[in-house]
């Protein structure tokens, strides 16, 4: 048990690598991120100039909000993955199937090593300069930070597990293009990475929280601005497990269909 | 103007070449086209829950936000539509494969752009375009002939802009292949910028949006003068008509950039 | 007017390296030192050196890709870099291992994209496509994607391509890397006859000799980025081709063989390599020489690689 742990360690160390190879790339993003920090910040306030509160959200929560969501933006991989699509498509997910590990966990083992590296290197700059010149408030409650790092993961287990599932479309098509931007710009909106859920009419609330999007973003991120409090962080964090099991199980379920069909029709 | 027949008709064969083999595959095409028409609406959706939260943002009402976003998009559209593949030019560099147009007569950025075309990409057309009938059912302008000369204009000068930006902030794969996603602050980043009223920023962001990096010359003062507004942050009224300069100047940088890029790459190798 | 000329040509390229975890190290690396030749029009040259040894840099600042650190360079008159698309109007290149045709579309749109990139009056472009179908058999597969052929047809096609403009020089970076013996043939054909009917100049890259040596009467050697040879293929092989090697089996292992005007220079159990100088003995002088002292079970006869011949060059300089 231990020393498959200690393997899973060192498959997300060489995920974290993988990433820490481009520093140039790592750089002009966090930039980007900080750059479209500025410009959604401006728009959203403007909406505080007409209202004092907009669900449980004032203007102090929106700025956090704004800010948290460029760092997390890459840590929960909202801009699209297609590593498994690739492997099936050239037909490396062959070489895959054959090692003692099931290809399932490796991915997941080197996701948890890229958001890592992303916490870091894109998650923090863009925090800073909202906390540095534009007095976004952290959590003061070291309980609210445990309970942000812990659906901070959870979060990152929503979206791989989303994130396969329109990967192994790419065993059944080979263009998995369309499919793939349509997930993103469904992801961006009902996660509440564009827009907070608070903003949403009930009943578009009411649809985004019947999908497992919210709980990539607005989850912990509510749970950072203090919006999600004190039992409230419990039964939040239960639902992000739920979503996270679900889709894991329902693309390990697929994965083997697929690599059923594979096998019978040869790649 | 021989030449530019010349080009002209290279050009129009590579597109036609280009749709014969997207339109092979009839049944994935107009699923994509679809697909993006679907987006381009979502896009919209954003929009729409801020104004169920309030009835004016910074002054502007929906419909005339929405005005706004369809002008924006109709020219970030058709950018896209023709000019969206320079996104893979820092692969080229990366590849060694920009050598391959070096060694043709023909200038390396028409090259570049002429390379491709994205038919799927019409999608956003149509969806800016939904938007734009709604904005203009929604307002009563006072139509008059220089008004429907400044909609019918805006579209082309706002894509000459945004290609401008886009081919300008592009070049930094000439110096680093790795920092290119710094482009899309400027390139995706701009389009955001300009889908709303510009006193929505603060000061020192409203100057750098008019004098700098003009993306309020694509689709802000234009709307000014459609919409018969007064500037609520009293900017001058002659930069309502001064997009079209200000698209040839955007170009003038863009191709001069350019070929400052290229010259680095022919100095500092592959 | 020679159709190249290069007069102390240099070429430094700025590399920084990793030097412990923060610091970046800057070196400059001389890829090109002091080149000068020329080439008069209607030469077949070939221009060969070990990996790194210079040659793409060199056909780079020829076809006006890089610009020269130093030194002068001028291509049929021109400047390359200062009027590359006057050039490119008038040469042909292609990089063997880099794909100038379309991907996606089949090959006889590549063809046309080019008539119209090259302004390439229709009277000599339907000569020249049709002499190309013919001398390459291009007809089974113009119509096909670039992306479905065979590294055979498609270099057919890039060479096809490079010369539907009758380009008055051809560049050939690495042309036949990966290609059977037969499409090597077609090629040399091909480039041979381009030369002898419309006189064009040719300047070939490859690091292998014998490819050279069959179709360039003048060669180039480059090495380090110092040009270290120019002369005839005669010269070459009088001076520095002429040690060959024969390995031969014996029926048991044995003592290294005594022989008059050959050495051994290495043996690994029954085999062993026997080095003569090809000028004063034949092969099958050695071979029977060898016999006599002990049976053989099989033999070969190895050429001169070209990283021999540099060898024995540099030892000759020193």
């Amino acid at each position: 048990m231990l020393a498959s742990l200690r393997t899973d360690l060192e498959i997300a160390r060489r995920g974290y690598l993988r990433y820490a190879a481009y520093p140039a790339a790592t750089a002009a993003g966090a930039f980007t991120n900080i750059i479209f920090g500025l410009m959604r910040g401006s728009v959203l306030l403007a909406l505080f100039a007409e209202r004092e509160r907009i669900g449980a959200y004032d203007a102090a929560a929106t700025i956090a909000y704004v800010w948290l969501t460029q760092g997390l933006l890459n840590v929960v991989a909202l801009w699209g993955w297609q590593e498994l699509a690739l492997r099936v498509r050239t037909g490396d997910i062959a070489t895959d199937l054959i090692r003692p590990i099931h290809p399932m966990r490796t991915a997941l083992a080197t996701d948890y090593g890229r958001a890592a590296y992303q916490l870091i290197f894109r998650g923090i700059p863009p925090v800073a300069v909202g906390v540095l010149a534009f007095h976004a408030v952290l959590p003061a409650d070291p309980l609210v930070w445990l309970a942000f790092v812990a659906s901070l993961g959870l979060a990152v287990a929503v979206s791989f597990g989303f994130r396969l599932l329109y990967n192994l479309a790419a065993f059944w098509t080979t263009d998995t293009r369309g499919t793939m931007i349509l997930a993103l710009v469904v992801m961006s909106v009902f996660s509440g990475f564009v827009i907070p859920i608070q903003f949403f009419p009930p009943w578009l609330a009411a649809i985004a929280n019947a999908t497992p999007f919210p709980a990539m973003v607005q989850t912990p991120v509510d749970i950072f601005v203090g919006v999600t409090r004190g039992p409230a962080i419990l039964v939040a964090l239960a639902g992000q497990l739920g979503w996270a099991a679900g889709m894991l199980l329902k693309s390990y379920w697929v994965f083997a269909l697929g690599t059923r069909r594979l096998v019978v029709q040869g790649g | 103007m021989d030449e530019v027949r010349n080009l002209l008709a290279l050009y129009r064969r590579l597109i036609e070449a280009r749709l014969r083999a997207q339109l092979q595959y009839r049944t994935s095409f107009a699923l994509e086209i679809s697909g993006t028409v679907l987006i381009s609406f979502i896009d919209f959706v954003a929009i729409l829950v801020i104004f169920a939260n309030v009835q004016q943002l910074a002054q502007w009402t929906l419909p005339e936000v929405a005005l706004l976003y369809a002008i924006s998009g109709l020219a970030f559209a058709f950018t896209d539509l023709a000019i969206g593949h320079l996104d893979d030019f820092p692969g080229l560099i990366r590849d060694g494969n920009f050598d391959l147009l070096l060694i043709r007569p023909r200038g390396t950025l028409f090259q570049l752009l002429t390379a491709d075309f994205q038919v799927r990409r019409l999608g956003k057309v149509l969806g800016a375009l939904a938007v734009l009938a709604y904005a203009l059912a929604n307002l009563s302008i006072d139509w008059d002939l220089g008004r429907v000369a400044m909609l019918v204009v805006i579209v082309p000068v706002g894509v000459v802009i945004f290609a401008s930006i886009w081919v300008t902030t592009i070049c930094i794969a000439f110096w680093s292949v790795g920092a290119r996603e710094a482009s899309n602050a400027f390139t995706y980043g701009g389009q955001f910028l300009s889908q709303f009223p510009i006193n929505v920023y603060d000061q020192w962001l409203r100057r750098f949006l008019a004098y700098i990096f003009p993306i309020a010359f694509v689709a802000y003062f234009p709307a000014l003068f459609i919409l018969g507004k007064p500037d609520p942050i009293g900017l001058p009224d002659w930069l309502r008509f001064a997009s079209p300069l200000v698209a040839v100047a955007a170009a003038i940088v863009a191709s001069a950039v350019w070929r400052f890029g290229v010259r680095h790459y022919q100095s500092a190798g592959g | 007017m020679p159709a190249i000329e290069l007069e102390h040509v240099g070429k430094d390229f700025v590399v920084r390296r990793a030097a412990g975890r923060f610091r970046r190290r800057t070196d400059v690396v001389h890829a090109v030192s002091d080149l000068s030749f020329s080439v008069e029009p209607g030469s077949l040259v070939g221009y060969i050196g070990p990996n790194g040894a210079g040659k793409s840099t060199t056909v780079k600042m020829l076809t006006g890709i890089l610009v020269p650190s130093r030194g002068r360079i001028s291509v049929a008159g021109l400047v390359p870099t200062r009027q590359r698309t006057k050039l490119a109007g008038r040469i042909g290149v292609m990089f063997g291992q880099r794909v100038q045709l379309w991907w996606d579309l089949p090959l006889i749109e590549s063809f046309e994209l080019l008539r119209h990139i090259y302004r390439i009056p229709s009277q000599i472009y339907e000569r020249n496509l049709s002499a190309f179908r013919q001398l390459l058999d291009l007809d089974k597969f113009l119509r096909t994607p670039v992306r479905q052929l065979s590294l055979g047809q498609r270099i057919r096609g890039e060479l096809t391509a490079a010369m539907l403009h009758d380009p008055e020089i051809l560049f050939l970076d690495e042309p036949t890397i990966g290609l059977d013996v037969i499409a090597r043939q077609r090629v040399r054909e091909l480039l041979l006859s381009a030369n002898r009917e419309r006189g064009m100049t040719v300047l070939l890259t490859s690091h292998d000799l014998t490819e050279i040596e069959r179709l360039c009467s003048r060669i180039l050697i480059i090495d380090r980025g110092r040009l270290i040879f120019d002369g005839d293929v005669d010269t070459l092989k009088a001076r520095y081709g002429k040690e060959r090697v024969l390995v031969v089996d014996l029926e048991e292992p044995g003592p290294a063989l005594q022989l008059d005007g050959a050495r051994v220079i290495r043996v690994e159990g029954p085999r062993q390599w026997i080095a003569f100088d090809g000028e004063r003995l034949s092969a099958a002088q050695l071979t029977a020489a060898a016999a006599a002292q002990a049976p053989l079970r099989d033999l070969t006869v190895q050429e001169p690689e070209i990283e021999d011949v540099v060898r024995r060059i540099y030892q000759e300089r020193l």
